[in-house]
């Protein structure tokens, strides 16, 4: 595992956040009915610095849920290291709502399509939206984000490796390579 | 931690760490039960088969839903309708279930050891629904479940068990898994039905009800199995009651937030009143809900095990 390059900040990383916070009000047009749902692990954490921005922008507060999509996988029998199943938690009807998908990293799409299915076994929202902070291409369904913070052109030999205060320590996004 | 068991057939195997991991992974599950869909895609295809050579409402019920909120096929086989009448033997009957593509066998048998034996046979998972005097792992997981859900913790609480622990499964279930995640545990019983050298299993042995019930945070009052006496062992109900049976009036000189289980059937007037089962202190239909998270929790877990074991043989 080699750092290959460092794609953003933490500066960086909050000024995307922030535009992505405007883009979602904008398009809105407001805050009615809107909620925010990130996707576990890091997609919850955005999905929260995301609702503190848009409260500062329109002073509304924005609730904020999270989804656990283990039970959702269409991998669970593929993968090498057993997932841990947490909770869902979401503790706002989300039917009728405009509710924003986070997640941290768009790649295959997959994590989006069990995302989808999880969300609307909860309810019938009137629509979803989705927010990524990165989108690194490859896609292997016809899935694509609203709202994204950067766009970075890999090659499948490289992950990318969202890093964040509340996890990790720090705020960056970098580039690493697999092998 | 990573849960590698294909089965689950009693808690005395397990680590401090595997139980730990079900006790979290059934947390999570329980939220799957207050939605309006009340069900995951997580084993999608599978196929259950409850298999019980004991009557069994509420464990097979249970599993039953646990098995549906996670979307697999369940089958239910009851013995008195199958080919076990016509002489067919537990491990006939087992290799033919795996031959129809089942994924999981949860099995109940009146012998000691009939789980661990089927699994032995067979390469799909199988879970001991209870067998003999021996263990019901997913019983025992519900109990200290709850516990923790309304106490917080399991680690330095004093439980005592009282009732028949010599033909107890439930009892000995909730020994193993009680002691390895740091209760202490007191049993309480009329002499004979209390085993020998049951102190091996770290536990404190008591024949005062009072006593036991002194200092208990929780109190889990198993059923006077009457069924299951064949040697006369067994006190007359009433006086069971009288000396035995968890009554308000007993309670009052208990600890304020004591917690009463019981594994259910209820035998009301023999080893609780009424008046207790229905009170304040009676988590017992809450222990009914969580038995759901916690089937949920094992099925998920075994079903993974499995695959890894799998993977690792093709």
């Amino acid at each position: 595992m080699k750092e290959k390059a460092k794609i953003l900040d933490k500066d960086a990383l909050n000024r995307s956040l922030l535009r992505i916070a405007h883009e979602i009000v904008e398009k809105n047009r407001g805050t009615e009915q809107l909620c925010l749902v990130g996707i576990r692990n890091r997609g919850a954490y955005l999905a929260r610095r995301i609702a503190e921005c848009i409260s500062k922008i329109d002073n509304a507060n924005i609730p904020v849920g999270i989804l656990d999509i283990t039970l959702y996988r269409d991998d669970l029998t593929l993968i090498a290291a057993q997932p841990v199943v947490h909770k869902t938690e979401i503790d706002f009807d989300i039917t009728d709502k405009n509710i924003v998908l986070v997640d941290d990293v768009l790649y295959t799409g997959r994590t989006i399509r069990a995302s989808l299915d999880a969300l609307i076994d909860l309810g019938r929202p009137k629509s979803i939206q989705l927010a990524v902070l990165v989108d690194r291409g490859h896609r292997e369904l016809p899935i694509r984000a609203d709202y994204v913070g950067k766009n970075i052109p890999t090659s499948q030999q490289e992950t990318v490796e969202v890093r964040l205060f509340e996890v990790d320590g720090l705020d960056e996004v970098v580039i690493v390579d697999k092998a | 931690m990573v849960w590698t068991r294909k089965d689950l057939l009693g808690l005395e195997e397990l680590s401090t760490e595997e139980l730990e991991l079900i006790l979290a992974t059934a947390d999570s599950f329980k939220e799957v039960s207050t939605r309006e869909i009340k069900k995951v895609p997580a084993l999608r295809g599978k196929t259950v088969v409850n298999l019980f050579y004991e009557p069994s409402t509420r464990t097979r019920v249970s599993f039953e839903i646990a098995a549906k909120r996670l979307s697999a096929d369940v089958i239910n086989i009851a013995t008195e309708s199958s080919s076990v009448q016509k002489g067919e033997t537990l491990i006939d009957t087992g290799t033919n279930i795996q031959a129809l593509k089942a994924d999981i066998i949860v099995v109940r048998h009146n012998y000691s050891g009939a789980a661990a034996m089927l699994a032995r046979h067979l390469n799909i998972s199988v879970v001991n629904a209870g067998d003999g005097w021996h263990e019901h792992p997913t019983q025992a997981l519900l109990d200290i479940f709850t516990l923790k859900e309304k106490l917080g913790r399991l680690a330095g609480l004093k439980v005592t068990i009282v009732g028949d622990i010599a033909h107890s499964r439930v009892a000995r279930s909730n020994i193993w898994g009680l002691t390895k995640l740091g209760a202490r545990v007191t049993v309480c019983a009329p002499g004979m039905l209390i085993p020998v050298a049951i102190e091996k299993m770290g536990v404190s042995v008591t024949h005062d009800i009072d006593e036991a019930l002194s200092d208990a945070d929780a109190v889990n009052v198993l059923r006077m199995q009457f069924e299951r006496d064949t040697q006369g062992a067994f006190p007359r109900q009433l006086e069971y009651f009288k000396n035995f049976g968890i009554t308000q009036e007993r309670l009052s000189k208990a600890k304020k937030n004591i917690i009463i289980m019981h594994p259910g059937p209820l035998n009301r007037g023999i080893e609780i009143s009424s008046e207790v089962a229905d009170g304040a202190h009676s988590v017992i239909l809450e222990q009914v809900t969580n038995g759901i998270a916690v089937r949920m929790a094992v099925l998920f877990l075994v079903s993974q095990g499995h695959d890894k074991q799998y993977e690792t043989t093709n």
